[in-house]
């Protein structure tokens, strides 16, 4: 009995901690772990086949500061990154409003929004690289019977950040939209019905109710697309199939930084170099949600 | 009588539930939907499905089909010889690939599911010292961009002798944040403490009630959560490319170098699409109202 009761406690207290463990272990080796060890290998000369070749310092990273093709990795990734999610934040907020009406048929609208995010992202990037082809791409087709003369999306820097994007969007919004609409639905009802009271107009109501009441949810969505958009490799990867597909084209017009990374560390066999990159783009995505927090945050709160 | 899905489904299907008392009110205050809001959603599903479209347009077509201008516009009937091509094509070994991904796929599912369960009951219903803290860490794992670790996992499966396995894709996606988050809030909601202090006084240690009384009474957060990590999982690219040996690898890195190769087959290219889209994308209509749900619920939280 006396130990039965031992048993129980040990149980008691100890069970909760046994329940989250493999959880944190396996973050922690296979998340936590190569993430904070990047730092250490970019300290390295590191190669892929020798292995670790002595300690560099920052070395990798004064050669990355001075490395134009890094730079031009970022540059493509902001761009792309920029005109893929403003668009998208814009047309996800508009949809979860449409969305939020009262339809007939609400799940097969739903679902219909939805069934881009079911695709693979492979998929997605032969589908929309042979769509955006120059010669025989429907989209080509579809702007040429509007007059516009066949783009080259793949080789020009511009069309291609766009191409590359409207893959993104296509993915995503969807989604998004799907995000914003169930926190639409979770703002008091009362609040418009006084802000109506009050004479407020629909314009009015969204922007000083909505929006402001959307906040934390745009923060999730804004934040998640930034840590995905700052990563993006598969989608220009497949844009331009062939041997060289991770140079993003001939001239690296839409070469991510993720694909430098895996470029550097794969075709190049520099490790240390890589995770320099790695390393570099992980304190990025920092610099970049801080901002985001702090755009979101002056968004006036709803009180 | 409500519908079995809002019956077993308290926490995913609020919104929807006809007997919430939000309901009537979001009724008379949201706008009726106008012809104009159908005409606009009308045109984003066309828009959701137009690529989806214009893949079976092309996979179904001879090759010589999709030079031709103006471009294919309705299936045509070449589906079955494509496919067939696609099977046999020496370069990519395309059957062995659909069954990697649904092996890597089916693992990391389960052990997300269960795993994830187990820490979310211990997060919503059990007394712990540092628990708001752990539970601060779980959500914090969602925010780190774990793919930038690329180089050390690489070099950590060959130091544990998995390089280029199939294990080596399984092993990094056995948890996540997300899911741990996900079965917390449905415990919270969908388990009353007098189940869990009922079990105790018959005896039950923390284990066997896990077992016995929490994942049995889980099950529709299991299916919602299990599909929306297969789902992740099966179209998983960047990590599987990586590490997957060449001839073994799944099927969303068997499509890559299917468009990849110097050949220009797109018919052939496309009906490889084709077959390792269409089974999700079915998936997703036949159980959309639930992912609906799950999505709704888990980002409104997150």
């Amino acid at each position: 009995m006396h130990l039965r009761d031992r048993l129980a406690r040990i149980d008691i207290h100890g069970a909760p901690y046994l329940f989250i463990a493999p959880f944190f272990l396996l973050f922690g080796i296979f998340g936590l772990f190569p993430l904070g060890y990047t730092l250490w290998v970019s300290l390295h000369d590191w190669t892929l086949l020798g292995g670790n070749e002595g300690w560099v310092g920052f070395g990798n990273y004064t050669e990355l500061f001075s490395d134009d093709y890094f730079w031009n990795s970022l540059l493509n990734t902001f761009a792309i990154f920029l005109i893929a999610t403003i668009p998208q934040m814009l047309v996800a907020l508009g949809l979860a409003q449409v969305l939020n009406a009262s339809l007939r048929a609400i799940t097969f609208w739903r679902v219909g929004v939805i069934i881009p995010t079911a695709t693979s992202v492979a998929a997605v990037g032969i589908i929309f690289t042979m769509a955006f082809s120059r010669d025989f791409g429907i989209v080509n087709w579809m702007i040429g019977l509007v007059g516009v003369d066949p783009i080259a999306w793949n080789q020009e820097r511009i069309p291609s950040w766009i191409a590359i994007a409207t893959m993104v969007d296509w993915r995503w919004t969807g989604y998004n939209a799907l995000i914003l609409l169930a926190a639409l639905q979770a703002v008091p009802k009362d609040l418009y019905e006084s802000a109506r009271l009050d004479g407020a107009s629909a314009a009015r109501q969204f922007w000083s109710i909505t929006i402001p009441m959307l906040r934390p949810t745009l923060m999730f969505v804004v934040t998640v697309s930034t840590i995905g958009g700052i990563q993006l490799f598969t989608e220009p990867l497949l844009f331009n199939p062939g041997a060289n597909a991770i140079t993003g084209g001939d001239m690296r017009q839409f070469q991510t930084s993720a694909m430098y990374v895996v470029e550097q560390a794969f075709t190049g066999q520099r490790f240390g170099y890589a995770a320099t990159v790695a390393w570099v783009l992980f304190a990025v995505i920092v610099l970049v949600s801080l901002v985001n927090s702090l755009l979101v945050r002056r968004i006036r709160s709803a009180d | 009588m409500t519908t079995p899905m809002t019956a077993t489904l308290p926490t995913l299907t609020a919104t929807d539930d006809p007997e919430a008392p939000s309901r009537k009110r979001r009724r008379s205050r949201v706008h009726r939907a106008s012809p104009l809001t159908y005409l606009v959603l009308a045109f984003v599903v066309l828009a959701s499905i137009g690529p989806l479209y214009y893949m079976v347009v092309m996979a179904s077509r001879p090759n010589s089909d999709i030079t031709s201008n103006p471009p294919p516009l309705t299936p045509g009937s070449e589906l079955g010889d494509n496919v067939t091509r696609v099977f046999e094509n020496p370069d990519v070994v395309f059957a062995q690939s659909l069954l990697n991904s649904l092996m890597v796929a089916t693992v990391a599912t389960i052990s997300v599911v269960t795993l994830s369960a187990l820490a979310g009951f211990a997060f919503a219903k059990l007394r712990f010292r540092g628990k708001n803290f752990f539970l601060l860490c779980v959500i914090g794992t969602m925010m780190v961009p774990v793919q930038l670790g690329l180089v050390p996992l690489y070099m950590l499966m060959g130091w544990i002798g998995l390089a280029g396995s199939l294990w080596s894709a399984v092993l990094p996606f056995l948890v996540t944040g997300f899911g741990v988050f996900f079965m917390r809030q449905y415990v919270m909601q969908a388990i009353p403490d007098e189940l869990i202090e009922a079990a105790r006084v018959d005896g039950a240690s923390t284990t066997r009630i896990f077992f016995q009384v929490i994942f049995p009474a889980l099950r529709p957060a299991v299916a919602v959560l299990g599909l929306l990590t297969f789902m992740e999982r099966w179209n998983d690219f960047m990590w599987p490319y990586l590490t997957l040996a060449p001839e073994n690898p799944t099927v969303q890195v068997a499509l890559s170098r299917l468009s990849g190769g110097y050949y220009t087959d797109q018919a052939l290219v496309m009906a490889g699409t084709l077959l390792a889209t269409v089974p999700l994308v079915l998936v997703f209509v036949l159980f959309g109202r639930r992912i609906v749900g799950g999505i709704m619920e888990g980002g409104v939280k997150g």
